[in-house]
């Protein structure tokens, strides 16, 4: 019996260079299969023996049959390697973990407003894509999305022109002004305070804790109920499991009760994320 | 109930390592600890080991998986799994409990394969005490030292050592061993004076107060600040705690490979929760918190009221600045000092 620490080996048969620190990695199984399947907002771990392991959000939709893609920043150990390798290059994968977006249930028939802030968007594209994929299935789709600059904005053809066909609206932002960006300037959770969404919508965000931080504040005073925010945690993990004890969080373990959590939940919770 | 001479423990030991590798406490360089039994070791007269048996379960170190990375592949290797029975003798009441704990953790799916595998192929042995030290706690936990379960029991007294099978594998065990028969009453007064004793241990806990429902409260109470000021980060109280169960994995390059590792780890430790992004626990305030939380209010939550503790009074030895979870439970369950 394989102990669910054991990973498989993997192999990144596509790399895409996003921006200047993200890549977009697509992994298959030895046997040029998808790995496993999974929901939107789950994770999985991919290592490098000898480098680390490290946990990282699916960014494809389950929709997506040939393979799990990965959008990873450069910021530490593992991402290092990951940014220096080639296509072919093995590494090994297990999952997948978490509890992952409510897509069929909390959210059918919802009008959803996204918002997320530079490599937020990751676990979000996932969901955006199964939402485009089964689209009868929801209301309105709203898309808010913040980087630092134009060449930060990760996949801006696909944002721009592929879910825009979909019916999603999508309200792009960058911090700063910059020669030949129309779009709007400025952070997002200002961005989301003048687009004044209606507060029956649900909000699905992801980004920089000091975003998420201001931007709740700012959808609090617009009126939104805890209930119809989700978020997701990111902390330091090792098994992924719920037994090393790293990513605990008053009774909760980030790891497979999170990383998805509505905000009234969220809010019980002893504030250490 | 079956017995044998107290001199002819040895003979005993002896008869148990022929059905499977014995481990016992036993004194090395004058600490007791779990050791591997050959001929000589005797059973230590100290009440408990100063690591916990939780070692035997969980070791300090173990290999998970091999892997060869050699010309752009990559093999991975299963390390071992425990494949060969063994007996634990000497077992106490609230070691014995420490293991319930971590099998609600590592046994919970999916499981821990490692784990698991040594847990079935363990015989366990344990012993009842009557003669408890001042830093023991365990009725606290409603833990009945007097009369512990686990596949045997055994009663030291005066003259004999005692032993009751309390399980179909235990059963098998006692058949195989050297013993005379012996009956229930050889040790009701062994006892009724071992239960008087316990009932009157100087440390008294009431724990009613860590509720879920009070988490929050309990997580923000001032007390933290104070009680963990001259907290040193050393983990010494996690490492010696049989309930303790955090564990770090890491890589280790090999001459032909790398071998991936677990070790324990510690809530105590700055690193543990340490990421590129940022610290959630910037003090040692919010990680000494974290481990008595855990053990009180966390755990509890998640295992039907179970605490996380099970009162063997390890941390109360061993922290260097005499801190531990008897403090910090009258603390803040508003109980006076004794
Ligand atoms: S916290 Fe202290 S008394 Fe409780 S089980 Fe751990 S070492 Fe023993
Ligand atoms: S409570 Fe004591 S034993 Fe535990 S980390 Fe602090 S100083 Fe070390
Ligand atoms: S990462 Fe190990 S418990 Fe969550």
């Amino acid at each position: 019996m394989r102990d669910p620490l054991i990973p498989v080996v993997g192999v990144v048969t596509k790399i895409q260079t996003d921006t200047p620190d993200v890549k977009t990695f697509s992994v298959v199984g030895t046997d040029g299969k998808k790995p496993f399947a999974h929901i939107p907002g789950q994770c999985a771990m991919l290592s490098m023996p000898g480098v680390g392991e490290a946990l990282f959000s699916i960014t494809s939709s389950p929709t997506q049959e040939d393979c799990l893609e990965f959008s990873i920043k450069k910021c530490g150990c593992v991402t290092d390697w990951l940014h220096s390798i080639t296509e072919g290059t093995q590494l090994t994968i297990r999952g997948p973990y978490g509890n992952g977006f409510p897509v069929d249930t909390d959210f059918r028939g919802k009008d959803l407003v996204f918002i997320a802030g530079g490599i937020g968007l990751a676990p979000l594209r996932s969901v955006i894509n199964y939402v485009r994929a089964n689209r009868a299935n929801y209301g309105a789709v709203d898309v808010v999305y913040g980087a630092r600059s134009r060449d930060d904005l990760v996949d801006y053809d696909e944002i721009t022109n592929d879910w825009a066909k979909d019916g999603i609206t999508v309200h792009l932002t960058i911090d700063r002004e910059q020669d030949g960006w129309e779009g709007h300037v400025g952070f997002v959770p200002n961005f989301v305070k003048e687009l004044a969404f209606d507060t029956s919508k649900t909000v699905i965000m992801c980004g920089p804790p000091i975003m998420i931080k201001f931007t709740l504040a700012g959808l609090m005073e617009l009126g939104f109920a805890k209930t119809n925010i989700y978020t997701t945690l990111e902390l330091r993990m090792k098994c992924a499991l719920g037994k090393c004890g790293r990513c605990n969080i008053g009774s909760k373990y980030v790891c497979k009760d999170g990383p998805v959590f509505r905000l009234d939940a969220l809010d019980e919770l002893p504030d250490e994320y | 109930m079956k017995k044998i001479e107290k001199a002819r423990l040895p003979e005993l030991f002896a008869a148990l390592n022929e059905t499977a590798a014995l481990y016992l406490p036993a004194d090395r360089d004058g600490v007791a600890a779990f050791t591997r039994w050959q001929e000589g070791v005797t059973l230590t007269e100290k009440l408990n080991t100063v690591r916990s048996a939780k070692d035997l379960f969980f070791p300090q170190v173990e290999t998970l998986a091999n892997f060869k990375t050699q010309g752009g592949t990559i093999e991975i290797e299963d390390a071992a799994r425990q494949d060969e029975d063994f007996i634990v003798f000497g077992v106490r009441a609230c070691d014995l409990r420490s293991f319930e704990i971590l099998d609600r953790v590592f046994l919970a799916e999916p499981q821990d394969t490692f784990y698991k595998a040594r847990r079935e192929h363990a015989a366990i042995i344990t012993l009842a005490c009557n003669a408890p030290e001042e830093t023991c706690f365990c009725t606290a936990f409603s833990i009945d030292a007097a009369d512990p379960q686990g596949d045997v029991t055994a009663f030291l007294t005066d003259t004999a050592l005692c032993l009751r099978a309390n399980t179909e594998k235990g059963e098998n065990l006692l058949a195989k061993l050297p013993l005379s028969d012996g009956a229930e009453s050889e040790i009701a007064a062994w006892q009724k004076q071992a239960r008087e004793t316990l009932e009157k241990l100087p440390i008294q806990l009431d724990l009613s107060g860590f509720t879920g429902e009070r988490m929050m409260e309990l997580f923000n109470h001032p007390a933290w600040q104070p009680l963990s000021e001259a907290c040193l980060g050393c983990g010494t109280c996690t490492f010696v705690c049989p309930t303790c169960q955090c564990y770090d994995v890491k890589d280790f390059k090999t001459k032909d490979g790398v071998q991936r590792f677990r070790c324990w780890d510690s809530c105590m430790y700055s690193d543990f929760t340490m990421m590129s992004a940022g610290q959630p626990r910037p003090t040692q305030k919010e990680r000494f918190r974290q481990r008595f939380m855990h053990k009180l209010v966390y755990y509890p939550m998640n295992n039907e009221g179970i605490f996380s503790c099970v009162g063997c009074g390890r941390c109360l030895q061993k922290c260097p600045i005499h801190m531990n979870i008897v403090k910090v439970a009258k603390t803040l369950g508003g109980e006076r000092d004794a």
